[in-house]
């Protein structure tokens, strides 16, 4: 005898790919959408634009994401009908958090990123975990692939384990804030590594680009396999 | 997690490392676990990393209403009240929080552990979460009431090096905090891997450590 029971979360899989440096923040996000080893669609936004150059990232369990960004769209109009201002970064996690820790014992099955850029131009970004606890970072990696994505963002942006040429493993080279085409070249790296070794990685990546002059979109193309 | 704090002669130094783990994974090497209340009252983060968090930026609030409402500072003794009546509201609901309030308001500087059982402690020295126990070890033996504040400082640093070295679930960077009367003030943040091999130069402590 089985008896059935009540399941209320799916993993639809997805990775997100946010790095900040001076002038811009990205946030990407591959469009695959998985049920177990079926692909539901090839092409799911991951990246939503809220508005006031806020972009969010939302992967792990679809349903979640989706009802969760469009409760952060409604407080974000909300925001503008009762304040009449463009909402903050600081102050769009701030809010995130406390819709995420809401439901601490029935948790959103999402992994959260906020991007934006601050007032000194400087990108800004914030990562948050399923119920809640956030903090600013200058990368993260989120979703199924992220165990795939960290090492190579920690070595190739904050980098990690790289020395000085010539200093013999003593000197470590000095981080630096990296140029936005830098960081795009290391987004498409990172995908395109991850496509060919995580199944529920593919088909084309969403990114989103904020810099003081707006939000700007591209796609790039994975393989569909 | 392996965070501590204890009072001596000058004040309070609370200090922790910095590693989050999702299982074998480490999510973040970067994580921030001194949670800076007010400019007088500081928590430490251990267990739900949400849990601590949020509930401490509540406690915050609170300090400040309080503040509001009775034009004087809160006491530590208080404030940690406040927090461990909330976590024991929430006793079998599935919190998980260990955390350490350390501060100075009405009453002077002082420090309290507080648990998501509800448990209340007023003490002089305590650690907090998975590697505690190797930081009690270095602790316990260098700890004297009438430590120097740079001995008090060093102590704490080298606990919190000493646990990251034993305990898997403790690495990343150390955050160094000191109280006095005049509230807290932060003493920095430090790289693990340079501290061993700095501990190592110095003191041939870590002597099992081939070069």
């Amino acid at each position: 005898m089985s008896q059935s029971q009540f399941d209320p979360y799916v993993q639809n899989g997805g990775t997100t790919v946010a790095i900040a440096g001076d002038g811009f923040a990205i946030l990407a996000g591959d469009t695959r959408s998985v049920n177990g080893y079926n692909i539901n669609t090839r092409f799911q936004p991951r990246v939503h634009e809220v508005g006031d150059d806020l972009v969010i990232g939302a992967s792990g369990f679809e349903a979640d994401a989706l009802a969760l960004v469009k409760r952060i769209q409604q407080r974000i109009d909300l925001y503008h009908d009762n304040h009449e201002r463009k909402m903050s970064a600081q102050s769009c996690a701030c809010m995130v958090r406390t819709l995420l820790y809401g439901k601490r014992f029935f948790p959103y099955y999402v992994y959260t990123t906020v991007a934006g850029i601050d007032k000194e131009g400087k990108g800004e970004i914030y990562s948050f975990d399923p119920v809640g606890s956030y903090e600013r970072e200058w990368c993260r990696a989120g979703g199924s692939a992220a165990n795939f994505i960290t090492p190579f963002l920690d070595n190739q942006v904050n980098l990690h384990n790289q020395y000085v040429p010539g200093s013999h493993g003593k000197e470590r080279k000095p981080r630096r804030l990296l140029k936005l085409e830098e960081a795009m070249k290391i987004t498409t790296d990172a995908f395109t590594s991850a496509g060919e070794r995580h199944i529920e990685v593919g088909d084309s990546v969403l990114v989103k680009i904020i810099t003081k002059e707006g939000v700007e979109t591209r796609i790039i193309p994975l393989k569909k396999d | 997690t392996t965070t501590l704090a204890f009072r001596y002669q000058h004040g309070i130094v609370v200090c922790v490392d910095s590693r989050a783990s999702a299982g074998p994974l480490i999510a973040s090497q970067t994580v921030k676990k001194v949670i800076e209340i007010n400019p007088y009252l500081l928590g430490t983060l251990a267990g739900g990393a949400a849990d601590c968090q949020f509930w401490e930026t509540v406690l915050g609030m609170e300090c400040r209403l309080h503040q509001l409402r009775n034009k004087e500072l809160i006491s530590v003794s208080a404030a940690s009240k406040i927090l461990s009546n909330i976590t024991y509201s929430y006793k079998g609901y599935g919190l998980s929080m260990g955390t350490m309030l350390a501060g100075t308001g009405k009453g002077g500087t002082a420090l309290y552990y507080i648990d998501s059982d509800g448990t209340r402690l007023k003490g002089d020295l305590f650690s907090v979460g998975s590697g505690s126990t190797f930081a009690y070890g270095v602790l316990d033996s260098g700890y004297r009431w009438d430590l120097s504040k740079q001995e008090a400082l060093y102590l704490a640093q080298r606990s919190i090096v000493a646990a990251t070295h034993r305990d898997a679930y403790s690495g990343g960077s150390v955050n160094l905090y000191h109280i006095d009367e005049n509230g807290w003030v932060f003493h920095g943040n430090f790289d693990v891997d340079s501290l061993i091999w700095e501990a190592k130069d110095n003191e041939n402590s870590f002597a099992h450590i081939p070069r």
